[in-house]
């Protein structure tokens, strides 16, 4: 973790003209979903009788047009893209822990438990884990919670993979050799210094997670088993739109634009990030 | 080799049957039965028709004699469409299904495979920046925001093709499902094929191929594309599961009569023959694909091997 690595890669990544554009982008789209709303005379909820199904325009209060039943495209859509981005950066969260925690143990501890636990990884990649989702959804009600852990769950296989090789290169080294013979226990060899070596590549892959789960999230919704009325996200307004196509093209066209930005941005940056972090890719 | 295959054949019976298992009894935990209505049955016409079903006996017996009718073939009876069995469901709806996924998968593999090599004949040039920028929208952009989008421009803008809808044996109805499926898979079988080329253009022997006077064409073609198609077979299985699950909204948008629609209805509606069927169909669908890309890895590189 010395500093002339990390500033080179940050010189290697401000270097990535695409890598810089999209974040700006990203951090646009992320402030105006969280301010943009403030600036709009309307909120989500008002039905707006005088403007059903209205045209995007300045002529009217509402910038983006408004859908079937006069609701504000604008502000709905930040709405949207807010309950999008909570859910995928919390279950980013909940699958990166998962798949660092995992890793870490499998990879130090090694022996029959890391083959024990590698083999149960294999066997979970290859059930159809996207149905066990959606039976869950279906199962236990459409709450956030366990929308955020099932969505989870789903990509922390990858992530115990990573962590497991690179843990592999980590415990070799002789700062671990020191910390074994000063008498530390695994537990704290693992958390205090097996995880600091590792964070890097969690964090690069947690990058690519996050457009991953927003996609994934936006699925559930479209199929209506995500988030729920009267809260929407961009799945949820893409579905609405799609089947208004025909005579108000642009009740899909706001999210669904939205949507499309913001997972092209996330993969970019995500790209990028990737190729700063691993020089040998080039 | 095929001792190896019918070793791994035989191991993807448990897998079936774990993956049998567990979804038999994670669906009957969920609160509500197939019988539910918004008014409530009699009790004595309840009582009827979950003994005629065999929801009365205990969930050990009914799942005994679940996998009984499997071992025969028999999916059992829907609950929800009456008077159609499970098999007669899904009989109706799979050819549509994987008429769809088929030519999405062959389109996304060809076109995929022809843009990578391309872009990295052209690498570091315009085409090749072009492409590949491309290539990640196509990776970012959901199909089931491609495909209204190309339902409103050819359908209702251009009249070129029908919005939705279904006609046996006619292929204008499959176009825009076909591209909005293919496209994700395409974009990034078009980056894997780039990248690995691109590494494979750098090793010694195509170097002398080069050095020999063979025309490029032949060297891509005959020495360099095949080593660099294996990690594009690494990614068939993925490809597939993405095109299946794809195929849950794009039938459902286009209006296909696949069975698609079967999975979360079925779960939605508490159908448990239903849902059993379509995850059986779809885990074999996948297990087989498994299979079929290790045949494949053997056939790209004859380094690897088949010990374990």
């Amino acid at each position: 973790m010395s500093g002339a690595l990390w500033r080179e890669r940050v010189r290697r990544l401000r270097a990535n003209p695409g890598a810089v554009v999209a974040l700006g982008i990203i951090g646009l789209l992320v402030a105006t979903a969280l301010v943009g709303p403030w600036f709009s005379p309307n909120d989500i909820e008002t039905l707006d009788w005088s403007h059903v199904a209205a045209q995007p325009g300045m002529a009217h209060a509402h910038w983006f047009g408004t859908d079937r039943l006069g609701r504000d495209l604008f502000v709905r859509t930040l709405e949207g893209a807010r309950v999008s981005l909570a859910v995928g950066l919390v279950a980013s969260a909940v699958s990166l822990s998962l798949g660092l925690c995992y890793g870490a143990i499998s990879g130090y501890v090694g022996g029959r438990t890391d083959q024990l636990m590698m083999r149960l990884i294999e066997i979970l990649s290859g059930l159809p884990l996207i149905f066990f989702v959606i039976f869950l959804t279906v199962i236990f009600g459409r709450s956030a919670y366990l929308l955020f852990f099932a969505i989870g769950a789903v990509g922390w296989l990858t992530m115990a993979r990573i962590v497991r090789g690179q843990t592999l290169s980590v415990r070799r080294q002789e700062f671990i050799e020191a910390a074994v013979a000063s008498g530390a226990s695994t537990a704290r060899i693992i958390f205090r210094h097996i995880v600091p070596n590792v964070i890097g590549s969690v964090i690069v892959y947690g990058t690519l997670t996050v457009p991953q789960i927003v996609l994934f999230e936006s699925f559930l919704s479209f199929l209506g088993l995500g988030v729920q009325e009267p809260h929407a996200s961009l799945g949820t307004l893409i579905a609405e739109g799609a089947g208004e196509m025909e005579a108000a093209p642009w009740i899909l066209f706001v999210p669904g634009a939205f949507l499309a930005a913001l997972l092209l941005c996330l993969n970019i940056f995500g790209d990028g990030l990737r190729d700063a972090f691993d020089a040998k890719e080039r | 080799m095929f001792r190896y295959f019918l070793k791994r054949a035989g191991a993807a019976v448990p897998t079936l049957f774990i993956i049998v298992t567990l979804t038999f009894f994670l669906i009957r935990i969920a609160p509500g039965g197939p019988f539910d209505r918004e008014q409530s049955l009699p009790p004595d016409i309840m009582a009827n028709l979950q003994s005629a079903y065999g929801l009365d006996q205990p969930l050990w017996a009914q799942y005994a004699r679940y996998l009984g009718a499997l071992a025969h073939g028999d999916f059992g009876p829907s609950f929800k469409y009456k008077d159609f069995s499970v098999t007669e469901l899904i009989g109706q709806g799979f050819p549509v299904t994987l008429e769809l996924g088929a030519i999405a998968l062959g389109l996304a593999l060809g076109l995929g495979i022809l843009i990578g090599t391309l872009a990295a004949l052209r690498h570091n040039r315009a085409a090749d920046y072009v492409t590949m920028a491309l290539a990640v929208s196509g990776i970012a952009v959901p199909s089931f925001v491609v495909l209204p989008l190309l339902a409103l421009l050819f359908g209702i803008r251009l009249h070129w093709l029908p919005v939705a809808g279904w006609e046996p044996g006619s292929i204008r109805y499959l176009v825009l499902p076909v591209i909005a499926l293919a496209l994700p898979p395409l974009a990034y079988i078009a980056r894997l094929t780039r990248g690995s080329l691109l590494e494979v253009l750098r090793s010694h022997y195509i170097r002398t191929a080069i050095a020999k006077g063979l025309p490029l064409h032949i060297v891509i073609l005959r020495h360099a594309l095949r080593p660099a198609l294996v990690p594009v077979a690494g990614y068939l299985a993925p490809a597939v599961a993405s095109i299946m699950t794809g195929s849950l909204v794009v039938e459902t948008i286009a209006g296909l009569p696949g069975v698609g629609r079967y999975l979360v209805q079925g779960a939605l509606n508490r159908d448990y023959t239903l849902v059993m069927g379509m995850v059986i169909l779809y885990s074999t669908v996948l297990i087989g694909m498994g299979l079929i890309v290790d045949l494949l890895y053997a056939w790209l590189d004859p380094r690897i091997r088949f010990e374990r």
